[in-house]
């Protein structure tokens, strides 16, 4: 790179080439349809069969009395929305913290951030009483943040974690968790019940009311990720390098933690401690449109909730009328990913 | 050799040969003291409860010659349990240790990386789905890490092992397989579900001597094993280049010893479940005592750890209330690990 000829500071710009920037917004619009697809299917389909012109009546045309409108009304359409949210907060909280840490393997969720989390939400329903959205929204947060900082003080070395490193603390972190959240259940069978759904990662029985609450945080969460777009393309030179062309990199690392806080602690609360998503669609997005991080948050943002609908939609159906769990369809779809990941390449700093 | 260290002309040599005596000398003081604590704690544990037996009447128990009451409570009631969580915790520990040589980093212990999440899944699909109990969970425990290690090595083969891709595909595997467990749970009565969390606790009530027997058979196997393995652990650690260079036969070697290494998982976690986190810390915290691979005091580290840590879930928690052994370690152990990974990093311990 010849910055020293260049007459504008921005490292790391895209090609300018229209036609690459064209195809960009094309491969955009095309993602949106196929979540519109999804979106579509997650409505229409499930252990209940509803013609289509009950879905399409269900949105444009609402009957009071019609079943079908009201499994689609009542049952379908909170549970894609509130796919739709939890997927694209997760997916944007994972490009945010894999270009935060340069590591192509972080995931909120590998990282112990949802754990954390969770641990909150527990003790905030054990000891607190807490059962309302409202309440519960804190303890993610401030269960969110205490990971977070476990996590940033890992990753803050002279030198920075490998890869390896910080996924292990990351699990280390989830272990040490998940032990503390199985100490709260074991001496209280009511908090235990509530969790155990919770703990599965569902878009089921969660009421659009707590979407209220938590739409706002995730709402600002998402600006501020996808802000972030060319600062985590300056990070991505490294923090001497970013230092050097006058990034503001303490700033930055702030900035994206606050972010990953407020994404991944909504997310949490709206569906529970889902792992992968933040994982494998950033790595999608890569695939389409290289690694400015700009276009890899546009991406993740749409992808993200495509991956999390259609992986409710593909739990619904295995198993008709039984249903698997979204955070597990993820997980089986995400797990391998990360195998493969990890076998591809050697992996690097991203 | 007391004379070489009296002279000022020491050569390189001599004084490695003399680091190295002083090391094993300070390893063996490190080990004896060990040894003393876990009787103690042993013998506190058999005498002390709610019935007392004195020291001699302990002693005379022991010997075979006490009285019957003495006998009952001591040789039904409190060795057993005192034996199978000294076997187990010298299990753990031994495991960890290992795992962590081999993968290269104090993270890197079996309770992280998938193998112990493998035997809880099993073992809570055995009792949540067909209702099993006793031997039958245990063996669905040994088979589930079993499985688990074998797919992890497998699909981190790739022309060779390396540490990392065991880790990683590791811990992939292990938020897999949580995600399972979780499903598990979900789909079972809610007591049920208590159950089975209480089984994935650790606990050491309800010992019998057919466990200890199992187990301690197991061992009788495992512990020669680990210690014909060491010297090639030792070799390994230099590095696969250096260790190829010196003649050993690299992956063969940690083949074996990941082998080793996952049956003393398998079997602990199979007799006692998955207490949490004394495969993780007993290596490091005998290390930091004795230095190198320190494998007897990881043992007799984990062997207290699990003796002492049942001894205060028995007695000496506030209003008399008793809790299953894992409930301690985890208490002490989660905060233990959130703060060496907040801290240890800038030292570079973390790699």
């Amino acid at each position: 790179m010849t910055l020293a000829s260049s007459d504008t500071a921005e490292p790391q710009a895209p090609p300018r080439g229209t036609g690459r920037l064209s195809g960009r917004v094309l491969g955009l619009v095309i993602a949106v349809a196929v979540l519109a697809i999804a979106v579509f299917l997650s409505l229409a389909l499930g252990a209940r069969q509803v013609d289509l012109s009950s879905v399409i009546g269900a949105i444009f045309d609402p009957q009071s009395g019609d079943t079908n409108q009201m499994v689609i009304r009542d049952l379908r359409v909170p549970r894609t929305i509130i796919g739709l949210v939890a997927g694209a907060a997760l997916a944007l909280a994972g490009a945010v913290v894999q270009g935060l840490t340069r590591n192509p393997l972080a995931d909120p969720g590998l990282l112990g951030v949802n754990a954390g989390a969770s641990l909150f939400v527990v003790l905030g329903i054990t000891f607190f009483g807490v059962s309302s959205a409202f309440g519960q929204v804190w303890f993610a947060f401030a269960g969110a943040a205490a990971a977070t900082v476990v996590v940033y003080l890992v990753s803050s070395g002279r030198s920075g974690p490998t890869p390896v490193a910080l996924t292990l603390a990351g699990s280390a972190v989830t272990a040490a968790l998940t032990s503390i959240i199985t100490l709260v259940l074991l001496g209280n069978l009511d908090t235990l019940n509530q969790f155990r759904f919770w703990a599965v990662g569902s878009l089921v029985g969660r009421s659009l009311d707590s979407l209220a609450v938590f739409g706002p945080f995730v709402l600002v969460g998402a600006v501020l990720a996808l802000s972030l777009g060319r600062t985590l393309n300056v990070l991505s030179l490294g923090e001497d390098v970013a230092r050097g062309l006058g990034g503001h990199v303490g700033r930055a690392r702030v900035l994206a933690s606050v972010a990953v806080v407020l994404l991944c602690g909504s997310a949490t609360a709206l569906a529970g401690p889902i792992v992968f998503v933040g994982l494998v669609v950033p790595h999608i997005a890569r695939r389409f449109v290289g690694a400015d991080y700009r276009w890899v948050l546009a991406y993740s943002l749409v992808l993200g909730p495509t991956l999390l609908v259609l992986a409710d939609v593909v739990g619904r159906l295995v198993l008709a009328p039984a249903e698997l769990e979204a955070g597990l369809v993820v997980a089986f779809i995400g797990a391998p990913v990360m195998i493969a990941l990890v076998r591809s390449k050697r992996l690097g700093v991203l | 050799m007391a004379t070489v260290a009296t002279r000022p002309e020491t050569s390189a040599e001599s004084s490695v040969v003399r680091a190295r005596r002083l090391g094993r000398r300070r390893a063996a003081i490190v080990s004896g003291v060990l040894a003393l604590l876990v009787l103690a704690v042993a013998a506190t544990a058999l005498s002390v409860g709610a019935y007392v037996v004195s020291l001699p009447d302990l002693l005379a128990t022991l010997a075979g010659v006490g009285e019957p009451r003495d006998e009952f409570i001591v040789l039904t009631l409190r060795l057993p349990r005192i034996l199978l969580g000294m076997l187990a915790g010298l299990s753990f520990a031994l495991a960890g240790g290992l795992f962590q040589s081999l993968l290269g980093n104090p993270l890197a212990s079996p309770d992280i990386i998938g193998i112990s999440h493998g035997a809880s899944a099993a073992a809570v699909a055995a009792l949540l789905i067909f209702g099993l109990s006793g031997l039958a969970v245990a063996g669905a425990a040994f088979v589930g890490a079993v499985v688990v290690a074998t797919a992890i090595y497998l699909l981190a083969w790739r022309s060779g092992l390396t540490g990392y891709r065991f880790v990683l595909i590791g811990i992939a595997t292990a938020f897999l397989v949580q995600g399972i467990l979780g499903y598990l749970l979900t789909r079972a009565d809610v007591r049920d579900a208590q159950a089975a969390l209480l089984w994935l606790v650790g606990s050491l009530s309800g010992a019998r001597w057919d466990d200890i027997l199992l187990l301690g058979g197991a061992l009788a196997v495992l512990v020669p094993l680990v210690a014909i393995l060491a010297p090639r652990l030792r070799v390994l650690q230099l590095g696969d280049q250096s260790a190829a260079g010196l003649g050993l036969a690299v992956q063969p070697s940690r083949l074996a010893l990941l082998a080793v290494a996952v049956g003393l998982t398998a079997v602990a976690t199979a007799a006692v479940g998955p207490i949490a986190f004394v495969a993780f810390v007993s290596a490091p915290i005998a290390r930091r005592m004795v230095g190198g691979l320190a494998l007897l005091p990881t043992a007799l580290v984990g062997t207290l750890l699990v003796v002492a840590s049942d001894f205060i879930a028995q007695h000496l928690l506030p209003g008399d209330v008793q809790v299953p052994v894992g409930i301690i370690t985890g208490a002490v152990g989660a905060p233990y690990l959130l703060w060496l990974l907040a801290t240890t990093n800038r030292s570079g311990a973390v790699r």
